[in-house]
């Protein structure tokens, strides 16, 4: 599946197996989305948290 | 049938893989976004989407330790604690448990302002090792090799609007081989054993600075200190960090509270996610 950088524009692929949560990170401008939705023909996404610095594991 | 919550809030290969894992023996899994949920004081158990046992996988420690409290007060059952929690997402209590339960560590030594770190590293002398309390992956800790990069630490610590920037966590080089040992603990078992060899270039050994795993040997001795750094955090589902020091030998320097194993399994024959997964159906209260 393909969808368009909110940023710039450039061209997102899905994967087929994605999950809802999974980040997907545009390959020209580096912005991250997080997958909101997902079904066979549509994936909705808005743009991930930032890197926090509590993240960690 | 069982059912199992994640909660998470990005998803990574270890949720995706206990998710799967979760389907795969046939039992019921959930994946709820931490961001989404809300609570009141009102909120009760009864909900049914947390299931009979819920494990914890929140990447941002603080909403982590939050959203565990709430859920804990509920009545429900959820892996890790609260209190292994706190004290595995920080790294000063992580310290300061494992040397009261006699665990081997790192001389750690803490300062509470600008003026106190300073004096702190001009006395204990220079190389020395800089970490932040709060965050993983290597992110902020520096090997401090003489007074004028100390200064420049000092300098941008100050510029830091975070107050746990304001708290410095000063410890010792350890003289150890160009790697690290990361234990995945499941309850009372060891579920893997890896070495984690820095990269070129970087003396950090964390795989998300490029560090390479291969599994280790799991020794009477390793088996022995990891167990007893993991009761004296409180137990569960943890990944415990070890150097080998070569006069001392092993010293636990961390434990992870929503450890990551990617690493580990792409090495390791065992299935750490199916482990988890054991461990979770034990622990629910049906």
């Amino acid at each position: 599946m393909k969808k368009e950088c909110k940023d710039c524009g450039a061209e997102l692929t899905i994967p087929q197996d994605s999950m809802v949560g999974e980040i997907i990170t545009c390959p020209d401008c580096g912005t991250d989305f997080e997958i909101l939705s997902k079904n066979q023909d549509t994936v909705e996404m808005r743009e991930a948290e930032s890197v926090g610095e509590d993240w960690g594991q | 049938m069982i059912r199992i919550c994640i909660i998470y809030d990005k998803l990574r290969f270890e949720e995706k893989k206990i998710y799967s894992k979760i389907k795969e023996k046939g039992l019921d899994a959930t994946l709820v976004d931490g961001k989404s949920i809300t609570f009141d004081t009102e909120s009760s158990k009864r909900d049914p989407v947390f299931g009979d046992i819920i494990l914890q996988r929140v990447i941002s420690y603080t909403r982590g330790l939050h959203l565990t409290y709430c859920l804990e007060q509920m009545g429900l059952p959820i892996v890790n604690s609260f209190n292994v929690s706190e004290i595995c997402g920080n790294k000063l209590i992580t310290s300061m448990i494992l040397k009261k339960n006699d665990v081997p560590t790192p001389k750690t030594t803490f300062a509470f302002s600008t003026e106190s770190a300073r004096e702190c590293m001009k006395n204990l002398g220079y190389p020395l090792v800089v970490k932040p309390i709060i965050g993983s992956w290597g992110r902020g800790v520096y090997q401090i090799k003489d007074q004028s990069m100390a200064e420049m630490l000092l300098d941008r610590r100050q510029d830091n609007d975070n107050s746990y920037s304001r708290i410095y966590y000063l410890q010792e080089l350890i003289d150890r081989p160009s790697r690290d040992i990361r234990c995945i603990v499941i309850g009372d078992e060891i579920a893997a054993s890896v070495y984690r060899y820095s990269s070129e270039n970087e003396w950090r050994t964390n795989v998300a600075v490029g560090g390479r795993t291969e599994e280790a040997p799991l020794t009477s001795e390793l088996q022995e200190i990891v167990l007893k750094a993991s009761n004296a955090i409180g137990g569960g589902i943890l990944g415990v960090d070890l150097m080998e020091d070569k006069a001392r030998g092993y010293l636990v320097h961390e434990v992870n509270n929503t450890v990551e194993f990617r690493g580990a399994s792409a090495v390791c024959r065992s299935d750490i996610a199916g482990a988890m997964t054991d461990y979770l159906l034990k622990r629910s209260t049906k």
